[in-house]
């Protein structure tokens, strides 16, 4: 996983992606890739394995932190 | 009697929409959709740890800002394990202080690689050739280059051919032989009589004859 560690904690790449969720709320890909300044690709991989993780959710085409997700971020 | 049935797998041409991938890299799991609007360089190379193959990473890291730059994302490949992989770019790292910034499918499967033609029997029947797809921002195949495992890239006609498409696109026109940003384009041919003879008299082209004019842009 790009983001997501075999342990289940995010790499340093999560992290960034994981903190632009909570301090900016709901947010897609490309707003998340613009504020981290990852790749698009990544931030969008990254998601999906966040999503798979229960670390992030989707709304609609958008992405949102989960309590797990918030206390993974730092 | 038996019925034969055709088992050859249709390599893609110009043109051809890029097959779906869904794959391990060393950058995670990626598909051809997380590149979504961007241009995408997709290299394969007969394997890890080998001479021609290290200059040419090295060779790639070094044009990936310049890429970038033009909207474009490189994305190695080789029927090597994930592991290999960053074995193989940590010591890159280590021996030259290059990192590579950029994905590295794990091909082990070759299901990316049958799909995009990459393994050439003849050459090697477990490797991948050298070659490179040019993809666009919609995903079409816009140039395929191969070359044999003993003759290693060069960048600058890889970024020379993604500047060419991309005025091309931009600009409507065609380039000419060794062209380079900068150089006088070539104005599509006209269609008709007419147009021919009208062609012949503009004044702010630079025209052989009514089929072969340039300018500048």
């Amino acid at each position: 996983m790009a983001c997501v560690s075999p342990d289940g904690k995010p790499t340093q790449t999560g992290k960034k992606v994981l903190q632009a969720l909570r301090d900016n709320g709901v947010s897609s890909a490309e707003k998340v890739a613009e504020t981290t300044g990852v790749a698009l690709f990544r931030v969008r991989s990254g998601l999906r394995d966040m999503v798979t993780a229960d670390l992030a959710e989707k709304v609609g085409e958008e992405f949102k932190i989960t309590e797990k997700g918030i206390e993974l971020a730092d | 009697m038996e019925e034969c049935k055709d088992t050859s797998i249709s390599l893609p041409r110009l043109g051809d929409k890029a097959p779906d991938f869904n794959t391990e890299t060393t950058h995670g799991n990626l598909t051809l959709d997380d590149f979504k609007g961007s241009w995408i360089i997709l290299f394969s190379h007969p394997a890890d740890f080998t001479p021609v193959c290290t200059t040419e990473f090295i060779a790639f890291a070094e044009i990936y800002p310049d890429l970038q730059k033009r909207g474009v994302e490189l994305l190695g490949l080789s029927v090597d394990s994930l592991s290999s992989h960053i074995a193989w770019a940590r010591n890159v790292e280590e021996k030259t202080g290059v990192k590579i910034p950029f994905p590295i499918i794990a091909d082990l499967s070759k299901e990316v690689s049958t799909a995009y033609g990459m393994v050439h029997p003849g050459q090697s029947k477990t490797e991948t050739v050298r070659c490179v797809f040019i993809i666009d921002d919609k995903h079409v195949i816009r140039t395929i280059l191969y070359y044999p495992l003993s003759t290693g890239r060069n960048m600058q006609e890889i970024l020379r051919i993604v500047d060419a498409l991309q005025t091309t696109d931009k600009n409507g026109v065609a380039t000419p032989a060794n062209w380079n940003p900068g150089d006088k384009v070539i104005i599509p041919a006209p269609n008709t009589q007419e147009a021919a003879e009208e062609r012949v008299k503009q004044s702010d082209y630079e025209c052989v004859d009514w089929y072969l004019c340039k300018k500048n842009l």
